[in-house]
């Protein structure tokens, strides 16, 4: 077997987990993942990451703690842009730099760049210098990510259907691609957020799962096709530079036009500062719209308690608006 | 039209010169206060940062003067600075007040766009006396941030330095009292002179400090619970490593490469942070590097909380420490900060800096035990 590369369970793992991992596979490479988000990773993260940063930063570097001893190379790029002309959060522009001046002792990184900003041949670049590591051969590269990419591109179907990536990532290299229909008299509740916040278990206390639970659809910005988000955020007054705002708000808008909504939660993790633009842009929109809004917000003192209750009340309330609304006593 | 725009240090004293001078209407907000944030933090999104709360206050604040215009730059990422507009936009149409904003953003591909803004905000289509109005109101913020440079450098070596905050908040009251760009200039050279004649210890040799982290905390002297003035008291020559002039030399002339300085800001940078990371994250460790260089004693970095670019700044400022041997404070503002608690921090850290300087000095002397 080659040599180990780690990958840390944090951040855009979501997103482009399938990409990394038939890539090294295929270019001869054993992946080790972290463990999943518990206690423990969050505690060591908490003490190496500097105070201010925010949940999902200081979970990762928790996930690199769990990793870096057993791994020959720990796979942490730099992601500038994943777009013309946009940017993604400034926090994962210095990432691998956070990294390495706050953990000690960490095997060499994989930190290659991507940067879709200008143009896109920066990316072969990257790429030919991520595959450079395990071989020289250019043709093995691209041939590896070229399968890797097929593989990526089913994971985004797979989404774009309605799987969330929990379970998107298990079966997109299988032949099942089985999805229980949707019941459509349930009421249906928009999650909003980064995916790192809502598809780690733990950060998110599994909220996707206990909303699901109680007999409500949801809908996340997975699902929605990404041109489609596009086109709805490019109807903001100012160009929308962050490809994450695009994407919630864009699918946001998309679904408050087309279908009947019945709610949003929005998970969003304290000093976000994305989040802190793009939730005040959705709240204001929603109360046009006359949709209910409510906001979770998380940080490593959350507890689950107070995280049920608000569910259950909201939940509670979007039942009780839909089966009340019409009956308006003659008395106020 | 009367216009208005956000405070941010001494940039008020040339944009009101400026305006007037083309014939505008200008209604300068009143001197940020109390009341400005609480009235910001009442209205702006709870997690958003400082700036825009202050922004909020200074806008309702002048609006309430009888101000319906407000002019501000934008940006295009990825630090939120880009959508301030934006938000508070929605902020002020959701309390009904009926104000224009103009945003004089980057020209990203139009620059058209950006020309028209500026031809309505200056009111007039004629862009030589628009362009000329621009050096001399550039003239003016580069004498404001002389002026307060040595205010800077006198307070810390006056016998009494509250003779020169004395000074300066006249000077601050009779900006209302002047018009245009030419009376402007008179007062501060006025000021100059009477800030030279405040009487001054030789003996005094202050510490250096340099001044870093994000540029509206920086610059704003309310944001920061006026640093200068805090240290200037306790015997400390600052640097800022952002000031307004500075700001408009980067972004609105530069030569033909780009600014010098601030390439040589990126160059220092390199070793520790070789990408941008939006705001000013990468000028933050490169004036670090620099002022450790030039034998500083010690560095304050100044950010507000949930500013991203700076977090990613506070994560490596740990190794320069480490590799000048320098030390390095962070202060995190918001509307919660209280003043006794952040002098108390400073005076401890002006403490550490006399002590290591007396170390220095005597490790010669005293055989170490």
């Amino acid at each position: 077997m080659g040599q180990k590369v780690g990958i840390p369970q944090g951040l855009l793992f979501f997103d482009y987990y399938p990409l990394w991992k038939e890539f090294f596979s295929e270019l001869g490479a054993e992946i080790v993942l972290s463990s999943k988000t518990n206690k423990d990773i969050l505690d060591r993260g908490v003490s190496t990451c500097v105070d201010e940063a925010c949940l999902p930063v200081k979970v990762f570097h928790g996930h690199v703690c769990d990793l870096k001893d057993r791994v020959d190379y720990l796979f942490i790029p730099k992601f500038i842009s994943i777009y013309k002309k946009e940017f993604i959060c400034p926090k994962f522009l210095g990432l691998p730099e956070m990294i390495k001046n706050s953990i000690k002792d960490l095997p060499p990184i994989i930190d290659i760049h991507i940067d879709l900003r200008k143009s896109k041949i920066n990316i072969v670049n990257s790429i030919i210098k991520g595959g450079k590591y395990f071989t020289p051969s250019l043709i093995k590269i691209s041939s590896a990510y070229n399968k890797a990419f097929k593989y990526y591109e089913k994971y985004i179907k797979l989404l774009n259907q309605g799987i969330i990536p929990m379970d998107a990532i298990k079966m997109y290299n299988s032949s099942i691609t089985h999805k229980t229909k949707d019941n459509d008299n349930k009421p249906k509740i928009m999650i909003l957020g980064h995916s790192y916040n809502l598809y780690d278990e733990h950060i998110s206390m599994n909220v996707i799962k206990k909303i699901n639970n109680k007999g409500i659809n949801i809908i996340t910005p997975e699902m929605i096709d990404e041109n489609k988000a596009r086109k709805y955020s490019s109807k903001l007054p100012k160009r929308m530079f962050w490809s994450f705002g695009s994407k919630i708000i864009g699918s946001a808008f998309a679904i408050m036009e087309e279908i009947k909504l019945d709610g949003i939660v929005y998970v969003s993790s304290f000093g976000c500062g994305i989040d802190s633009i793009l939730l005040d842009i959705i709240e204001r929109r929603s109360r046009k719209e006359t949709i209910p809004f409510t906001l979770l917000t998380i940080d490593e003192h959350t507890g689950e308690a107070g995280v049920n209750t608000r569910i259950e009340a909201f939940i509670d309330m979007i039942k009780w608006r839909k089966k009340n609304e019409a009956h308006i006593s003659t008395h106020g | 039209m009367k216009l208005t725009f956000p405070h941010m240090g001494n940039t008020f004293i040339s944009a009101k010169a400026l305006m007037e001078d083309l014939g505008n209407e200008v209604i300068t907000p009143p001197k940020c206060s109390k009341k400005t944030l609480e009235i910001g933090t009442k209205y702006s999104p709870e997690t958003i940062c400082l700036p825009l709360k202050i922004n909020i206050g200074n806008y309702i604040e002048s609006i309430e003067k009888g101000a319906d215009t407000i002019l501000i730059t934008g940006s295009c990422g990825p630090c939120r600075f880009g959508f301030y507009s934006l938000v508070e936009q929605e902020i002020l149409r959701d309390l009904g007040y009926d104000v224009e904003i103009i945003t004089l953003d980057p020209p990203d591909g139009k620059p058209m766009e950006l020309v028209k803004r500026i031809m309505k905000a200056a009111n007039t289509k004629n862009l030589y006396k628009i362009v000329k109005n621009i050096v001399r109101g550039a003239k003016v913020l580069q004498a404001a941030d002389e002026l307060t440079d040595l205010a800077n450098k006198i307070r810390p070596v006056a016998i009494n330095g509250v003779e020169v905050d004395i000074i300066m908040d006249a000077f601050h009251s009779m900006i209302e009292l002047v018009y245009g760009v030419d009376e402007t200039l008179e007062l501060i050279e006025d000021t100059k002179l009477k800030i030279g004649k405040v009487k001054t210890d030789e003996k005094k040799v202050p510490l250096k400090i340099g001044i870093v982290g994000e540029i509206y905390t920086i610059i704003e002297p309310f944001a920061n619970l006026y640093v200068e003035r805090k240290l200037g008291h306790l015997g400390v020559h600052i640097d800022k490593s952002l000031t307004p002039s500075k700001w408009v030399k980067h972004h609105l002339l530069p030569g033909p490469f780009g600014s010098k300085e601030e390439k040589e800001k990126w160059e220092a940078a390199k070793p520790y942070l070789s990408t941008l990371v939006g705001g000013h994250g990468r000028e933050t460790i490169g004036s670090s590097v620099l002022y450790a260089k030039a034998n500083y004693d010690g560095i304050i970095q100044i950010l507000p909380l949930t500013c991203m670019p700076e977090i990613v700044a506070e994560s490596i400022l740990p190794t320069i420490q480490n590799d000048y041997n320098i030390p390095i404070m962070t202060l995190i503002v918001d509307e919660m900060t209280g003043e006794a608690g952040y002098l108390t921090r400073l005076e401890a850290f002006v403490d550490l800096l006399h002590r290591k300087k007396e170390e220095k000095n005597i490790a010669g002397v005293l055989p170490r035990s």
